[in-house]
């Protein structure tokens, strides 16, 4: 039989922690391509990544689910497109500690809404941190709509990151009922 | 949890906005070199201002907007050395100078007006402080935040089309070539002659404007009234990318597939 797979974007500005997020959950080592910094503005960590993050997570012997990360660097934003295509949803990642990356972030959600207008949800990611904004304050300032949902993480936590995965697969059984009554079906 | 952050990503008027929508109550404080604010809101609602610069007393505002006469701002003033604004308030509102709604909307519109030149700053750091009240010897108003985010955005909307007009101050200006135009016969302000002196491609906007004394919105400003009255041209810096027409994106949508999805979420339920 052959085996189905299904993929989950993880999108979001630099440093977001999406790498993060994909390696709390994935069975395998993430396949990472990240590499050193050297950009100086952006030596806020070691590495970054600079094309995709990949994680798996296997359902059975006929389904697989990946999880694509992609690099937050605007630079690289030529692979988002190409990650985007044929995924089921996408979560963006927003570091809450960071609201100079909050204009980015939206930008980021409307590139990938219009590339592919998917079930989506927002992760206010290191919600631990002290510093961190309020998820509603957040809300108001990513300029959300109150039907999209947006959640506290951290994506260290694997309990944070199954949370942040059931609700969009939640969103997107949401959105075939949408579809479904206004299809007129049962 | 905090609300801090630096202007250039977040402008005052969203700031404002998310004040207003979430009905807070606290101090902003916002400070750049040489500026600094303190607004507090209740429940959404303005309800005092202050900067570092100096404020206008109370009577003072009253006879600016004249509900006093000067020669009543003098006796007063001399009578009332040792109270404080609320105190003069309710003297003034007791003595039948004026109403109390009267006093409020006045001072309203002096607030409103101290905080405008914010609404275009595009730099300067900002923290709101939850729980901070007005100050008990000033007097509260209640100023509904809807009127300034609007005008706060017209403001910005304006930034943004001058930006768009002009996108960088680091390109120059040359004379338009229009044979038999004197542009001395042209009326122009002392703050356009200033600039036109300057023109030669020579010179970047940027340097026009640091010699002319001039801010990025003030040199914008009046680069676009020389260029809407075509004296003036934008010389654009070889290399400078030009806009490309947004292209139509390929949508793709997933096959939908209940079974599908309930497998997954079973299956992360039990990671």
């Amino acid at each position: 039989m052959q085996t189905q797979t299904v993929k989950i974007v993880i999108t979001g500005p630099f440093n977001a922690g999406k790498t993060e997020f994909i390696r709390s959950v994935s069975e395998i080592d993430v396949v990472s391509t990240e590499r050193k910094i050297t950009y100086a503005p952006e030596k806020v960590k070691e590495t970054t990544t600079v094309a995709m993050d990949f994680g798996r997570i296997t359902v059975d012997n006929d389904l697989v689910l990946f999880l694509f990360g992609t690099p937050g660097q605007k630079r690289f934003d030529f692979m988002w497109e190409i990650l985007s295509e044929g995924m089921l949803g996408f979560i963006v990642m927003v570091d809450s500690a960071r609201p100079e990356t909050f204009r980015e972030a939206r930008s980021i959600l409307e590139t990938f809404h219009a590339y592919a207008p998917t079930p989506y949800l927002v992760a206010a990611n290191k919600q631990d941190l002290y510093d961190a904004w309020d998820v509603e304050d957040m809300r108001l300032a990513l300029r959300l709509d109150p039907s999209v949902k947006i959640l506290p993480c951290e994506a260290t936590k694997k309990s944070s990151v199954k949370n942040v995965l059931l609700e969009l697969l939640y969103s997107i059984l949401e959105e075939m009922d949408r579809h479904e009554s206004d299809q007129g079906q049962p | 949890m905090t609300l801090k952050g630096n202007l250039k990503d977040f402008t005052f008027t969203q700031l404002l906005n998310l004040i207003n929508l979430a009905n807070k109550s606290g101090a902003l404080y916002v400070e750049r070199p040489g500026f600094a604010s303190r607004v507090v809101f209740q429940n959404g609602k303005l309800t005092f201002f202050e900067s570092g610069e100096e404020k206008p007393s109370l009577l003072k505002i009253l006879t600016d907007h004249q509900l006093i006469t000067a020669s009543q701002h003098r006796l007063l003033r001399e009578r009332l050395t040792e109270q404080s604004e609320r105190e003069i308030g309710i003297y003034l509102v007791n003595a039948g100078y004026a109403t109390l709604d009267q006093v409020l909307e006045v001072l309203e519109k002096e607030y409103a007006n101290q905080l405008r030149p914010v609404f275009t700053w595009d730099d300067g750091f900002f923290r709101f402080e939850t729980g901070e009240v007005s100050p008990e010897d000033r007097i509260p108003v209640r100023l509904d935040l809807s009127n300034l985010i609007l005008e706060g955005a017209r403001e910005l909307q304006e930034i943004e089309e001058l930006k768009a007009e002009i996108p960088s101050l680091e390109m120059a200006l040359k004379f338009t070539e229009r044979p038999g135009t004197d542009i001395r016969k042209i009326n122009l302000n002392s703050t356009e002659w200033r600039v036109i002196s300057y023109v030669n491609p020579k010179n970047t906007i940027e340097q026009i404007a640091a010699t002319t004394k001039l801010d990025e919105i003030e040199i914008r400003r009046v680069v676009y009234t020389l260029l809407q009255a075509g004296l003036v041209e934008i010389i654009r810096p070889d290399g400078m990318p030009v806009a490309l027409p947004g292209q139509a994106l390929p949508v793709n949508k997933p096959k939908e597939n209940r079974p599908l999805i309930k497998r997954l979420i079973d299956r992360i339920r039990s990671i």
